[in-house]
């Protein structure tokens, strides 16, 4: 059954020059389990391809249940320069909250 | 002044087993009402407003360019005005970045605010030597850290350049005694810190404590992002009265025990949820948060609920500060020029498209060409892009926004969306414009040593 990361997880956005940063805050253990099998590098950048260059970093923190994701080249320049509405990409955690994975298996 | 210091430490606060330090605001345009809440009856010791972004000192370095009084974060009068009276009777302590590029006219324009609200004459202490344009023209050769090249290229067009001190300054500008300290660029967990670092005798290389305190100011300089603004999400996250979302304290102690906290009847939540969005908010790698005052790891913080709107930290770490201060340079990089128009109902997709092709052809017939230009189709792909499958919505506006180095390019895009009301596809409406001049901004290293942080007085101790 395929599940959004929106039903695993919460997550903020943040910004420091033309990077953004995404926290992903597993609700539960199952979930964080999914995500750390599911939302890799590889799923993230397909999912960010037409709004960031990337590279991407994943780091887990697992005594928090929670990912945080540093999405560089992301920010149309940087805050100051960005010709985008949102130029801190402060809606950006929702395009992370949007992706579909596979799911639990059973 | 500074020769003056020694014996003002001796009417300075004595240090203490426990402190309270409140938010006051997150940012320059933040809420009022929370910090005169916290004032009244949330039984500080220290009230900390946050109130500059990476680019604010360099939009008022020429400000006061144009007028030597100002320079300093706008909403200053009305902060002071709001938060001043119970501050006194309360003895509360204020520590504010709000000087911005003007520390010393902010100083007195709280003083101006605090006679005029009959509290008399308020001592203001102000932390300067952040400014390091002098020092970036004698040092070109400085890399800047986005690209590795010498920041010698924007020095022509350098608006500002200032150094993030540290927790030190302020610590050493709340010894004078002085009821209010005033700074210029100073990192925003620092200005929590240094309240720590005067009020409970830590030593600046202690740093178990330090990674407490740091992580406190990490975890409050954005206000209300950690009691459940930037959270709600209606059904999924809910918050109780959004509308009054209260500002949060830390409870430390002289051990570096951390609980954080929000006044119990003040709307929104402080919990497990809210403590972990912010505590990886604006976090790169979570072994390494650089400040001025140490390398802060969280990766083994924990979170623990104690009560309603009571969580306490444990689990911080921090490494030895690094040898330089980072600092940000801000320069003029030519213009933005933007226009806006709306359309609805059958068709309205093929329209907006329809507009931004003839916008394009019009500006490219009158001779301008841009680096950069963006369209959006705002309701569709103006957040996230255009992704695949994107439904076309009922309403669709369009935006199209370039860059220039020249004015004129710049102001002649907005021109050409706004000609579309009546000369453009059917029923375009709503249509706006704009023109801004574009400060950016980007980073250095500098060595500690250069940097020469100051602390004076106005008024009388």
């Amino acid at each position: 059954m395929s599940v959004r990361v929106y039903d695993l997880a919460h997550g903020r956005a943040g910004d420091k020059g033309n990077t953004s940063n995404i926290s992903v805050v597993a609700y539960n253990t199952r979930a964080y389990n999914i995500l750390r099998e599911q939302l890799t590098v590889e799923r993230v950048m397909q999912a960010f391809e037409h709004v960031a260059k990337g590279p991407i970093t994943r780091y887990e923190l697992p005594k928090l249940q929670a990912f945080n994701f540093v999405i560089e080249n992301a920010l149309g320049g940087g805050v100051t320069v960005s010709l985008a509405q949102d130029m801190h990409g402060k809606s950006l955690s929702y395009l992370m909250l949007a992706i579909e994975l596979p799911g639990d298996e059973s | 002044m500074i020769g003056d210091m020694v014996a003002l430490i001796k009417i300075a606060d004595n240090p203490r087993s426990s402190i309270r330090v409140g938010t006051g605001a997150g940012f320059s345009d933040d809420r009022i009402e929370p910090a005169v809440e916290l004032a009244e009856r949330g039984g500080l010791d220290y009230l900390v407003f946050e109130c500059l972004a990476e680019r604010t000192i360099a939009r008022e370095t020429l400000t006061r360019l144009k007028d030597p009084d100002r320079g300093y974060t706008p909403y200053l009068a009305e902060r002071f005005q709001a938060v001043l009276p119970a501050c006194r009777r309360n003895g509360i302590r204020i520590v504010t970045n709000m000087g911005a590029a003007n520390p010393a006219g902010a100083a007195r324009a709280a003083r101006r605010e605090a006679l005029a609200l009959g509290l008399g004459d308020v001592p203001v202490a102000v932390v300067s030597g952040d400014d390091v344009t002098d020092l970036v023209r004698a040092n070109p050769q400085l890399p800047l850290m986005e690209s590795g090249e010498p920041v010698e290229s924007l020095i022509p067009r350098m608006a500002s350049a200032n150094a993030y001190l540290g927790a030190d300054v302020v610590r050493d500008a709340l010894a004078t005694g002085a009821p209010v300290v005033i700074t210029g660029r100073v990192s925003d967990p620092s200005l929590f810190l240094g309240c720590m670092l005067h009020g409970l005798g830590w030593s600046y290389d202690d740093w178990p404590r330090l990674a407490s305190g740091t992580l406190a100011g990490h975890m409050m300089e954005c206000a209300a992002q950690l009691t459940g603004g930037c959270f709600v999400d209606p059904g999924r996250k809910d918050a109780d009265d959004p509308v009054n979302i209260g500002f949060p304290y830390a409870d430390i102690n002289t051990a570096g025990e951390l609980v954080l906290g929000k006044l119990e009847d003040t709307g929104g939540r402080l919990d497990l949820m809210t403590c972990k969005e912010q505590v990886l908010y604006e976090m790169h790698d979570p072994a390494r948060y650089i400040t001025p005052d140490c390398q802060l790891d969280i990766t083994g913080v924990e979170f623990a609920q104690e009560g309603k709107c009571r969580v306490r930290v444990t689990g911080m770490q921090a490494r030895a500060r690094t040898p330089t201060y980072k600092a940000v340079v801000g320069y003029h990089d030519g213009y933005i020029g933007e226009g806006e128009v709306a359309y609805a109902g059958p068709n309205a997709l093929a329209r907006a498209k329809l507009a931004e092709r003839i916008v394009r052809e019009r500006l490219k017939s009158r001779g301008f060409s841009y680096p950069e230009i963006r369209v959006d189709y705002i309701g569709m792909s103006s957040l996230h892009g255009m992704g695949n499958g994107r439904p076309e919505p009922y309403e669709v506006r369009l935006r199209i926004a370039a860059r220039s180095p020249d004015r004129k390019a710049a102001l002649a895009v907005g021109f050409e969306v706004r000609t579309l009301h009546v000369n453009g596809p059917a029923g375009g409406g709503g249509g706006s414009n704009a023109l801004r001049e574009v400060l950016a901004v980007k980073s250095i290293l500098i060595p500690r040593g250069l940097v020469t942080p100051r602390i004076s007085v106005e008024g009388n101790l």
